[in-house]
């Protein structure tokens, strides 16, 4: 087994916007993994490694990339996996790519992915975010947290992307809590605000061993830990909070919480080593969840502690930095996970212009929640760990 | 404000019916509500499975459910999935008092007038020709 540990070496997202003209799918991944590469110093000759959404071996055959390993995850669990493989000697230069662009077409429906298809589940009219809002209404009605909480979160993270130039919601705001609680209702507790938009664009990340990277531009990202907890599969069963297995620990409402110790522990970092946590926003509840489950604030308190500011950029704990799902992009499935951890390379990199958390050092990202029953989290630091 | 949840009407989205789901809309046809249980170990499964997710046994019968919970949890949908759907409706999570939780929608009650954990009871509606669906309604007594 080769010992080299793996970083993320280049990141790089293609233009995003509500719909992208022109583009296909195809076209995108191609620009972002050129991008991507690019921004690493390397080219398609040096990778040997390939994840992506759905089938990567059809993107190996039409880039001429074989023969290469492939990886099987989806969203952070593929650069967990990227990770493992170059740890463990599988590959050298593993490309990461996803992207989407003519896939939401039909605009009287929400998007393709949020629709659940079991016969349990889909005469009732559920979509991500009513499944979503069952999980947010549990703690509401437990711990007794409020709209305006929930809108303080989506407030922030808007604001985050009304100042980043590459959101598709740069300059649309800024926003006040009350901004959010005057949109339509789309799933109670849910306003429009509240909610991840739909968009296109495709985004990229090349890892490679730690050891390369004396010969390389940019300055390394190192994957310290990373965890991934599951309940199911998403939309099929009740998104309850209480879901619990066989073997005890969190319930489906703390999911992450058991990814996140086991990311810390490998990663030899306490909390409190955190600088910026790029968390994944599809509602604004699921940030709330998240700093409870992730055990930045007690259980219940996620909403107090939301009020307080915590969760700015200039606060102690800010939170999806580019605008996240909300305002930066969802372009889908894959982008929407990726783009998490591009943030967290580009905030330890000191690249986060008018958003950069000063001498930002470890990054948290995260992905999915508890409407999806499950939630992965990633570990990002500037120095490998001990 | 005050103008109670109403069932769907129309064609809506929904699978077919599996070997192993069709006793269950069979029996909602027919105007009950059933679950699995397992004959080795006792335990609920719900929905319907070929292996008990407890114990693993494939004894698995069917029973008829009082069709009475308390509501765990609930949304409003304000923007439907699809076309199909017609606004307002409220998915939840129904605790029957059996001991499981299913996804339904709730009718016969304000939007506003919902509180957690208030008694539910079934409701069955043919929503479409051959779809009949258990609603939860608030219950009579």
């Amino acid at each position: 087994m080769s010992a080299g540990r793996a970083v993320i070496a280049g990141v790089y997202n293609t233009p995003q916007a509500r719909r992208l003209e022109n583009w296909t799918t195809r076209k995108l991944i191609a620009s972002a993994a050129l991008g991507a590469l690019r921004d690493a110093g390397l080219t398609l000759a040096d990778v040997d490694g390939v994840i992506t959404e759905g089938d990567s071996s059809a993107l190996i055959y039409d880039l001429r990339l074989g023969p290469a390993w492939q990886g099987r995850g989806f969203g952070l669990d593929a650069v967990v996996e990227a990770a493992n493989a170059i740890k463990g000697g599988q590959a050298d230069v593993v490309l990461i790519v996803a992207a989407a662009a003519g896939v939401y077409v039909d605009r009287d429906a929400t998007a393709p992915w949020t629709r659940p298809e079991n016969e349990f589940v889909a005469p009732w009219g559920l979509f991500t975010a009513a499944e979503f809002a069952l999980i947010a209404r549990r703690h509401m009605t437990t711990y007794g947290t409020t709209p305006e909480q929930l809108a303080t979160v989506a407030a922030t993270i808007r604001n985050n992307g009304h100042q980043n130039p590459e959101a598709v919601y740069f300059g649309r705001g800024p926003f006040k809590p009350e901004d959010i609680l005057a949109s339509r209702m789309i799933a109670d507790p849910f306003h429009l605000l509240d909610c991840s938009m739909t968009s296109e664009g495709g985004c990229a990340l090349v890892l490679v061993a730690a050891d390369r990277m004396a010969d390389l531009p940019a300055k390394p990202v190192h994957v310290l830990g990373g965890g991934a907890d599951y309940y199911g599969p998403a939309y099929q069963f009740p998104p309850s909070w209480d879901l619990a297995g066989r073997r005890g620990g969190p319930v489906n409402g703390r999911i992450g919480g058991r990814a996140a110790d086991r990311a810390f522990r490998h990663a030899g970092l306490e909390r409190s080593d955190v600088d910026v946590l790029e968390l994944y926003d599809p509602f604004s509840f699921e940030i709330i969840r998240q700093l409870e489950a992730f055990g930045f604030c007690e259980p219940g308190e996620g909403g107090p502690f939301v009020e307080d500011g915590h969760i700015a950029v200039t606060g102690s704990h800010p939170v999806t930095t580019d605008g996240g799902t909300m305002s930066f992009s969802h372009a889908g499935g894959s982008p929407q996970m990726f783009q998490r951890v591009i943030r967290g390379v580009q905030q330890l990199r000191g690249e986060a212009g008018p958003l950069q958390v000063p001498g930002a050092e470890v990054a948290l990202c995260s992905g999915a929640g508890a409407g999806a029953l499950f939630n992965s989290v990633v570990l990002l630091g500037t120095e490998a760990s001990s | 404000m005050s103008t109670p949840l109403a069932p769907q009407h129309g064609e809506l989205p929904h699978a077919e019916p599996t070997e192993l789901s069709a006793p269950f809309w069979n029996r909602c046809a027919e105007g009950t509500l059933t679950f699995q249980r397992c004959a080795a170990c006792r335990s609920i499964n719900f929905p319907p499975v070929e292996v008990c997710r407890e114990c693993l046994d494939t004894d698995l019968g069917w029973e008829e459910s009082s069709g009475r919970g308390t509501l765990y949890s609930w949304t409003v949908v304000h923007r439907p999935v699809t076309a199909a759907f017609t606004p307002p409706y409220a998915p939840a999570i129904v605790d029957l008092d059996e001991g499981y939780q299913m996804v339904t929608d709730l009718i016969g009650i304000a939007p506003e007038e919902i509180t957690a954990g208030m008694p539910v009871e079934v409701d069955f509606h043919e929503v479409s020709p051959g779809l009949h669906l258990p609603y939860f309604r608030p219950s009579a007594g």
